[in-house]
């Protein structure tokens, strides 16, 4: 008796040690965290091992990998090979997926208004500030617009989302070019400020007449209103997983050097203007090996049976193509042993 | 003192003169030890105090000498292009508790009189016992109630953090309030309702004059906390580094601009963030000094 309670607590002594010990740790963005979420804990089931992902930004995620306080960085702001090289890093792109504009008004459903990226980068550079005003109404002639304010979200902290967004408002308006430009935390002209995509998700939600951006997941399962948008061709188009696929198929990985690849804007009569990849950045010689390896497999483990995961979650999953050239680079650059 | 064997080395008794100037050493060593202790924990608060300012002028150093004084009045907070300035957030952090305090003390003295003077002996315990409570609601919870039923009326505006604010101040004034106005003597209030006195009259000439420094305490703790609350001001204030004409536009203080950008801030970005911590922790000081002054002030002149 009392040996077999020994024997137990032994066990789950084991167990805990062990799990703790395999824990992946990585930090970033919060754009792919639903996905990530979902993937560590199939990957816990199917291995036993735990990922310790902590969604805090894009630019936190940066920091951390810095700092090398994290195995992995996560970040949707792509850095340019010489950063990476400065850095002793390494990036590739783990999934792509969509951003979309989220608004809150009293009798629009999703689907019911269109907005352009003018449009959209008027209404963040606080000219146009009411619901009813003549650019939205031309857009949407039908849509029933109440005279309302508008209360511009954005992100409080430094975000990759908030880098995809404003490098397509740069792309689109020459205004916002020359007042804002892209940057991953801007300087804002207007609105109000919250932390991360499901910050920027739960304010939309909480306030009548507020528009947002975030990343598709969070729009869906927060069940908020997103709308369509008008895309480089001029064509209207719906956030779908066939739009965002038709804007990825545009981006040229093989041609990217330390595949940095910006996806907004894209041609395509049916591409998502608002598409984005999401990045992880990890050490080419990394101080703990053993733990940088276990990273590794998530990822390997990632590309091969998580495909299902991130469609049902609408996002993209990179091509068996890409993953191949992604798996060479594990291979050629990084020192696990 | 039952461990003390007053005995010498060859276990012999010694004279009373000698039993009593060997125990008075003992009792002056464990005296000097006792002091030295305790004087050594007074100043370990000293030295730390110290550390934590050192750190934050060392951290903000690079910022103080870039932006100088232009740190204090430029209304620009510019990231990308690394030009920091902090009146917003200052202004974000005096209006509020500024409002805060306005709303809060006149309340938090109403409930506090109404409590010893008026309140009937049943209700006492139950209302006091509700403002205690309220007083040890972490601010999170605060934040997320704020942000539930204050910002679809307010907005997340300056006004919906002050409000905020002054809720969670008032307990503090009230509960603090409260225990000095039940400290006056029963036959001061006595004597004035025997002049004639209305409640009203009571309270003004007799009541909140005997209590002040204890009511100017309280509201200074107040302001304290509502000085450096940072998670429920974060979830409602709006975080936009605007000053603007009306209350109903979102705002920004020093210490929620830290806690949303602390952690992806590096360089003289995070070094302006810290030379913001330092800003708050000089406000604070200035203002429990000027609490101070005061109150030497009214007790001087209470005292002539």
């Amino acid at each position: 008796m009392l040996f077999r309670s020994l024997a137990s607590a032994a066990i789950v002594v084991a167990s805990v040690v062990g799990a703790s010990a395999a824990d992946i740790s990585g930090a970033g963005a919060t754009f792919p965290f639903p996905l990530y979420a979902k993937w560590a804990e199939a990957y816990k089931k199917d291995t036993g091992n735990g990922l310790n992902y902590q969604a805090i930004g894009s630019g936190g995620g940066i920091k951390a990998i810095l700092a090398k306080t994290v195995t992995f960085g996560a970040s949707d702001i792509p850095q340019t090979l010489e950063n990476q090289a400065k850095s002793g890093l390494i990036q590739w792109p783990m999934v792509m997926g969509g951003i979309v504009a989220v608004v809150n008004i009293d009798g629009v459903k999703s689907g019911d208004i269109v907005i352009d990226g003018a449009t959209l980068a008027n209404i963040y550079l606080g000219n146009i500030k009411s619901w009813d005003d003549a650019a939205i109404k031309k857009l949407n002639p039908d849509a029933k617009l109440p005279s309302a304010p508008i209360t511009v979200v954005h992100r409080a902290d430094g975000s990759g989302t908030t880098f995809n967004f404003t490098n397509y408002l740069d792309k689109v308006s020459p205004d916002w070019h020359d007042k804002v430009g892209v940057s991953q935390s801007p300087e804002w002209p207007a609105g109000v400020g919250a932390k991360g995509n499901d910050g920027v998700a739960g304010t939309v939600g909480q306030t009548k007449g507020a528009i947002g951006y975030v990343e598709y997941a969070y729009a869906k399962q927060q069940k908020l209103t997103y709308t369509d948008m008008i895309n480089q061709d001029g064509k209207k188009v719906e956030p779908t997983v066939p739009a965002f696929q038709s804007a990825a198929a545009n981006a040229k990985w093989s041609e990217a050097t330390g595949y940095y690849e910006v996806l907004t804007n894209e041609p395509g009569a049916a591409s998502w203007p608002l598409t984005a990849a999401t990045f992880i950045l990890m050490y080419k010689e990394p101080v703990d090996k053993a733990a940088s390896a276990e990273a590794l497999k998530f990822f390997d483990w990632a590309f091969a049976s998580g495909d299902k995961m991130a469609e049902d979650l609408d996002y993209i999953p990179m091509p068996a193509a890409v993953v191949a050239m992604i798996k060479q680079t594990w291979a050629g650059q990084i020192k696990t042993k | 003192m039952a461990d003390v064997t007053l005995s010498n080395a060859e276990g012999k008794s010694l004279s009373a003169q000698q039993q009593r100037i060997s125990a008075v050493g003992i009792f002056r060593l464990t005296d000097r030890v006792f002091h030295n202790v305790t004087f050594v924990a007074a100043l370990f608060v000293l030295i730390l105090l110290g550390a934590i300012i050192l750190s934050l002028i060392v951290g903000a150093w690079p910022a103080i000498a870039k932006f100088g004084v232009g740190f204090l009045y430029g209304e620009r907070w510019s990231v990308n292009k690394e030009i920091f300035g902090a009146l917003s957030p200052i202004y974000g952090t005096l209006m509020t508790s500024f409002i805060a305090m306005l709303i809060a003390v006149p309340i938090g003295l109403g409930i506090a009189i109404f409590l010893t003077e008026l309140c009937p002996a049943a209700l006492r315990r139950p209302i006091g016992i509700a403002i205690e409570l309220l007083a040890g609601i972490p601010s999170i919870i605060y934040g997320i109630w704020g942000f539930f039923t204050l910002t679809p009326f307010f907005g997340q505006t300056l006004l919906t953090a002050a409000l905020i604010l002054a809720i969670m101040v008032l307990p503090f004034v009230t509960a603090i309030s409260r225990d000095v106005f039940s400290t006056v003597p029963a036959v001061l209030k006595e004597a004035a309702y025997g002049l004639g006195c209305t409640t009203w009259e009571v309270a003004k000439n007799v009541v909140v004059p005997y209590t002040r420094v204890g009511v100017v305490g309280g509201v200074m703790l107040g302001l304290g906390r509502a000085l450096g609350e940072t998670m429920a001001v974060t979830f409602v204030i709006g975080n936009s580094h605007t000053i603007a004409a009306s209350l109903l536009s979102p705002a920004t203080t020093i210490s929620a601009t830290i806690a949303n950008e602390f952690q992806e801030s590096d360089g003289i970005y995070r070094s302006a963030l810290l030379e913001l911590g330092l800003l708050l922790f000089v406000i604070t000081f200035f203002v429990l000094a000027a609490a101070r002054i005061m109150l030497m002030r009214i007790e001087r002149k209470a005292g002539a």
